[in-house]
């Protein structure tokens, strides 16, 4: 579905990306991990179209993105720190988005409501807290029923109740037949949502496998441990 | 589709406190000037030069501040299925539209009820059109400067120039150079300035034009007749074109 092939990004002096090629198909819950400055990011924004390639394409069910732009129809984006214009209220954000859109299919308001959004739809995105914006952020994610969803760091800032109720919704769309892109930092928090894991170093990938087999490689009973595992084995080495 | 974001941008800025002291500043200024001069003659001449000053500043540092406060708003809609191109002239329009609009409220009402005819319309224009040049150069200094602090320097900057510096550098040269012929020349100088231009054509409009001396003669031989006001005009529109033009490629191939 997600076919990158080859792409590089250098940012005056710094190669952020090098020669990455890497392949993504629906029903497949990735874990994209790595140290800071890695690139991860840099590679999410490449896809979304936002950040565009030295070298490489990028292609999005067999077509290029860089000549079509219809295809982020099919991709729920949540980044890492969503910022809204100051004075619109929540609802207004979320009529804009939906007018943008112009979607005709049915919209899935299931993270609206589980967070409680419809009852503070006046107050203005100034006022909000940091893990509410996120929560703003993550119901436009899903809202159109995309194909793929990225999520950069999507329960960084929120409180234990919505981070679950959001992981919830992840593991509920994924089995839907979805294709799932999380970063985060917290291994153990992705241990029972991702089907594989793709780790990147110095903007290239180290390696891209499925959890399990990870898992057996190294020995270990969950991701966190075995990420660690193969951490060491660097080091030893 | 664009007109979508563009609604909803002017609705984000018509709120905002900076945009609601503007129109209220102008209002004041406007109306006092009105009330204090009888000669309504002599009030649009000191309006305009207060108009000169305060809607280049106010357009040009607010539009790059507004853009560099947007950036993650800018990035939100670019996850979107939106061209990038859309997305810059619906910031364009809006923030066009949201100051344009504070600029008929507060000074474009005094105006039409105190000042008749011509005078009035052509004020009004050229204040739009000062708006719309400086929301250009605007979106230029945001594009040009990843930082937001460089970036609002830069705007100080081009307002300082086209304010004060440039003409002092204009007298500077008129002293030098007073042995030369250098009247006809003055004309092509002053379309390097917007402000230039539109205060030349609203002087010549009051018949005032003897105050600029000889070369104001020239002035009025040029912008007076109805091809020089036209090119003129289209000078002003070139302000408003090229830094926006200018922008918007660099926008496109801009990594967010």
């Amino acid at each position: 579905m997600i076919e990158i092939q080859h792409l590089s990004k250098r940012f005056g002096k710094f190669q952020v990306l090098r020669d990455v090629s890497l392949s993504c198909v629906p029903r497949q819950c990735i874990a994209l991990i790595g140290p800071n400055g890695c690139g991860k990011t840099t590679l999410i924004k490449s896809i979304l179209g936002m950040v565009l390639p030295t070298s490489g394409s990028i292609l999005f069910k067999g077509k290029d993105i860089v000549k079509d732009y219809h295809y982020r129809h099919q991709i729920g984006y949540m980044p890492q720190k969503g910022r809204y214009p100051d004075n619109m209220t929540i609802g207004q954000v979320i009529e804009m988005i939906k007018d943008i859109r112009g979607s005709k299919e049915a919209l899935d308001e299931q993270l609206i409501d589980e967070f409680g959004l419809h009852d503070i739809l006046e107050k203005r995105m100034r006022t909000l807290s940091g893990g509410t914006t996120q929560k703003v952020s993550a119901s436009l994610a899903f809202l159109f029923n995309p194909d793929v969803l990225i999520l950069d760091e999507p329960t960084a800032g929120l409180d234990p109740l919505a981070a679950e109720i959001l992981k919830e919704k992840i593991i509920a769309e994924h089995q839907k037949g979805k294709l799932v892109f999380i970063t985060s930092h917290l291994l153990s928090e992705l241990d029972d949502l991702v089907t594989h894991v793709v780790m990147m170093q110095e903007g290239e990938i180290r390696f891209h496998m499925p959890t399990d087999a990870l898992k057996a490689s190294t020995n270990t009973s969950s991701l966190a441990k075995a990420i660690t595992h193969v951490l060491k084995q660097d080091h030893v080495q | 589709m664009f007109n979508k974001i563009q609604r909803f941008i002017v609705a984000d800025i018509l709120k905002n406190r900076i945009v609601l002291a503007y129109t209220l500043l102008l209002a004041v200024l406007a109306w006092s000037v009105f009330s204090l001069e009888d000669d309504s003659h002599k009030g649009v001449l000191t309006l305009l030069n207060i108009v000169l000053l305060t809607t280049p500043l106010v357009s040009i540092i607010f539009t790059t501040i507004y853009l560099y406060n947007s950036s993650e708003f800018i990035e939100l809609l670019l996850s979107q299925p939106i061209r990038r191109t859309r997305i810059w002239t619906g910031l364009f329009f809006g923030l066009f539209f949201s100051l344009a609009l504070a600029f008929i409220v507060g000074a474009g009402v005094p105006i039409l009820l105190f000042v008749t005819g011509a005078k009035a319309i052509i004020l009004l224009v050229m204040g739009i059109l000062i708006t719309a040049v400086f929301v250009a150069l605007g979106f230029l200094c945001a594009i040009i400067s990843r930082d937001k602090a460089r970036g609002i320097g830069i705007a100080i900057l081009l307002w300082l120039f086209f304010s004060l510096l440039f003409d002092g550098l204009v007298l500077f040269l008129l002293f030098q150079l007073s042995d030369y012929p250098i009247e006809k020349a003055m004309v092509g100088v002053s379309a390097l300035n917007p402000i230039d231009l539109a205060r030349i054509f609203i002087i010549l409009q009051l018949d005032v034009s003897a105050m600029l001396g000889y070369t104001g003669a020239i002035f009025k031989d040029f912008f007076g007749t109805g091809l020089g006001a036209a090119i003129g005009f289209g000078l002003l529109c070139l302000w408003v074109m090229v830094p926006y033009l200018v922008s918007l490629r660099m926008f496109v191939r801009k990594d967010l």
